[in-house]
């Protein structure tokens, strides 16, 4: 398992390579990459504040749970803070299990909980000014089905 | 003494990321109160706690939750990851 908070790009293409490498006993890798949308071409930045400490933990403790609930080989959490710009890539998710319900799932699943339970905060950047990204309804609802 | 740290709005309402308060408070309501009491920006950036979430040495709680032994309190609002 592992788990990066980071302000520098990466590349989830090359992320995904050499998490696939490393499993060992998996039938099925799901991967979840997440850009910046530039909402029409309203955007053309976002800066994203997180709780330093806390971000890990709670990232952490959002994939030991999915560990536990699924059979997974392995599980990789890739989550920028910072300012992007639209197009750049914010996070990633990646599971590896031996069939690809699991898989599925479990990335799923940690898509929920990343969204609103992990300290992180997202600021639109327009030519209009910049806004806090508000939280929906239904990122709280998502939870409920787990 | 207690950490108390401010995120995103709050943050920005309050005008700064963290600060040191000697307080008697006995939960995280009562911290609020004193906090509101102070002036304005902590008036406006508490007034609805609907809006804002809580965490205790970097552990979601609520607003009800005792600060007995806490070191840390941070204020945010709804996260937004992912």
């Amino acid at each position: 398992m592992r788990v990066a908070v980071q302000p520098a790009p990466f590349d989830p293409g090359a992320e995904v390579s050499a998490f696939t490498a490393g499993v060992r006993g998996a039938g099925a890798v799901v991967s979840f990459t997440g850009l910046v949308r530039d909402e029409g071409g309203r955007l053309s930045a976002m800066e994203i504040e997180h709780y330093p400490g806390m971000t890990e933990t709670a990232i952490s403790g959002i994939a030991a749970e999915a560990v536990a609930r699924w059979s997974l080989a392995d599980v990789l959490v890739i989550h920028r803070h910072g300012r992007l710009i639209p197009g750049e890539a914010i996070m990633m998710v990646a599971t590896a299990a031996p069939h690809r319900g699991d898989a599925f799932a479990a990335a799923e699943f940690l898509m929920d909980y990343l969204k609103s339970r992990a300290p992180f905060w997202k600021k639109e950047i327009g030519a209009d000014g910049a806004e806090w990204v508000a939280a929906k309804v239904s990122d709280e609802d998502a939870l409920k089905r787990w | 003494m207690i950490d108390v740290l401010y995120f995103a709005w709050v943050r920005e309402r309050i005008g700064l990321p963290r600060e040191r308060i000697e307080t008697s408070a006995a939960t995280v309501a009562e911290l609020v109160e004193e906090l509101r009491a102070r002036e304005e920006r902590y008036a406006a950036a508490f007034a609805d706690l609907t809006a804002l979430r809580v965490a205790l040495d970097q552990e979601l709680s609520s607003f009800d939750a005792p600060l007995a032994g806490v070191r840390e309190v941070a204020f945010f609002p709804p996260m937004t990851g992912g």
